[in-house]
C-alpha cells in the first residue's frame, strides 16, 4: 500500500453561510437612495416687519398652472432663466461714489435691475397646481444663479470654488482649524451675495 | 495490520467545521442588533424631481422624512390617486405633519434637537399647493431647515 500524506480538505461546506452573512451585512448597511437636494430655510413663523423694497430690486418669478414661466413680465424658456437672473443680480446699478455702490459688481449697471446684490430679492410665485418637478427646476436654476456668481468671487478672492469650499467644510475629515478659517471665507462669499429667495405666504431664505 | 493502522494515524485529521455555522449566527445576530434596518417603505409613488445644485446630507439621525406623492396601485383602491402624505407608515393629512414633527423631534436627543432638517422626499407630479400646505405646517412647529431631496441630474427633465 502507498503511503498517503496529503492533507485533508478542509470542509467548504461553510462558506455558503460566511457569503450569506455578509451579503445580508451589506444589504442593511448600504442604502440605495442618495439623500442630496437643495436645502432651504423657511422662516420663523412670527411676523416679520415689512419692508420696503423698491420694484427695481425685485426678480418676480411666476410659474402657471401648466408650469409655464413668467419672468419680470415676460415669457421665458427655463434655460435663459439662470442667465436672466444673474444679470439681475450682478447689475450693480448704484452708481459709482454713492452708498451702496457694488464694486466687485461686473453687470450693465441697468436702471431696471438690482442697485446691488445685497438688496436684490428674488420673489417666486406659483399656484397651488404648478407641479413640484417645475417648482425645484426654477429653484435650482436661481440656486445655480447664485452659486456661480458665489464661485466667482471665491475664485478671485481664494483661488478656490465655493461650492468646493463649502464641501470641504462639511466633510468629517476637515479639520476644526481648517473648518474655521473656511467659515469666515464662506461667510464673506455669503454677505457678498447673499441669497434671498422669498416666496408669498411662505418666504424662504437661503442657508 | 498493526503497520497499516500506524500509517493511518500520521494523517491530518479534517479541521471540524461544526462549530463554524455557531460563529456565523452570533456574527449575524451581532449585526441585527447592531445595525438599524430601514424604518419605513414608501407607499407613495416617489419619482423625485432632478436637480444638480444639490447639497448633500450627510447625519442621518437629524433628518425627519416627509413623503408626499400618489398612493403606490396596491393602495389606490382604499385612498385614490390624489396626492397624499405619508408620514412614518401611514397616509396623513396636512394638520397632522405639525404633531408628527413635535413627535419625532422629541424621540431625537436633547443635543441634535435644534439641528433637525426635514427632508421632503415628493414626488415630481405633486402640486405645489399641498407642498406650500405642508411648509405652513413647518413653520408653524418650528422646523425651519427643509430639504427638498431630488436624486442627481439634469434639472431640465423635471419639465416635460
Amino acid at each position: 500500500m502507498p503511503i498517503h500524506n496529503q492533507v485533508p480538505e478542509v470542509n467548504a461546506g461553510s462558506m455558503a453561510d460566511i457569503a450569506f452573512l455578509l451579503l445580508i451585512f451589506f444589504l442593511v448597511t448600504t442604502t440605495l437612495e442618495t439623500d442630496e437636494g437643495l436645502q432651504r430655510l423657511l422662516p420663523p413663523q412670527e411676523n416679520v416687519p415689512e419692508i420696503e423694497v423698491h420694484e427695481r430690486n425685485v426678480f418676480r418669478v411666476q410659474l402657471n398652472d401648466k408650469d409655464q414661466l413668467l419672468v419680470e413680465g415676460e415669457v421665458l424658456e427655463l434655460d435663459d432663466l439662470k442667465q436672466k437672473a444673474k444679470a439681475f443680480l450682478d447689475n450693480g446699478g448704484t452708481s459709482k461714489g454713492n452708498p451702496g455702490h457694488c464694486v466687485y459688481c461686473k453687470g450693465n449697471r441697468a436702471a431696471d435691475l438690482s442697485d446691488n446684490p445685497d438688496k436684490a430679492i428674488i420673489y417666486l410665485e406659483h399656484t397651488r397646481i404648478t407641479s413640484y418637478g417645475a417648482y425645484v427646476a426654477v429653484q435650482n436654476e436661481l440656486v445655480a444663479a447664485y452659486n456661480e456668481l458665489r464661485n466667482r468671487e471665491s475664485l478671485l478672492a481664494y483661488g478656490e470654488n465655493y461650492a468646493a469650499m463649502e464641501t470641504r467644510f462639511y466633510d468629517e475629515k476637515t479639520t476644526l482649524v481648517e473648518k474655521e478659517v473656511l467659515k469666515k471665507k464662506i461667510k464673506q462669499i455669503r454677505t457678498l451675495f447673499p441669497q434671498k429667495i422669498l416666496e408669498p405666504n411662505a418666504n424662504t431664505t437661503a442657508l | 495490520m498493526a503497520k497499516f493502522a500506524k500509517k493511518k494515524d500520521g494523517d491530518l485529521p479534517a479541521v471540524s467545521t461544526a462549530s463554524l455555522p455557531d460563529i456565523v449566527f452570533m456574527l449575524l445576530f451581532f449585526f441585527m442588533t447592531v445595525t438599524t434596518m430601514k424604518d419605513s417603505s414608501i407607499m407613495v409613488e416617489n419619482n423625485l424631481p432632478t436637480a444638480n445644485q444639490t447639497k448633500k446630507l450627510e447625519k442621518k439621525d437629524r433628518i425627519i422624512y416627509i413623503f408626499a406623492g400618489k398612493p403606490t396601485r396596491e393602495y389606490q383602491n382604499v385612498y385614490g390617486t390624489e396626492t397624499r402624505i405619508q408620514l412614518n407608515d401611514k397616509f396623513a393629512n396636512v394638520n397632522d405633519v405639525g404633531s408628527y414633527i413635535l413627535e419625532e423631534r422629541a424621540k431625537k436627543p436633547q443635543e441634535l434637537q435644534n439641528v433637525l432638517t426635514t427632508a421632503l422626499k415628493v414626488d415630481s407630479e405633486a402640486n405645489m399647493g399641498l407642498i406650500s400646505d405642508i411648509k405652513l405646517e413647518l413653520r408653524k412647529v418650528n422646523a425651519l431647515k427643509v430639504n427638498y431631496t431630488t436624486s442627481e441630474g439634469d434639472a431640465f427633465n423635471n419639465l416635460n
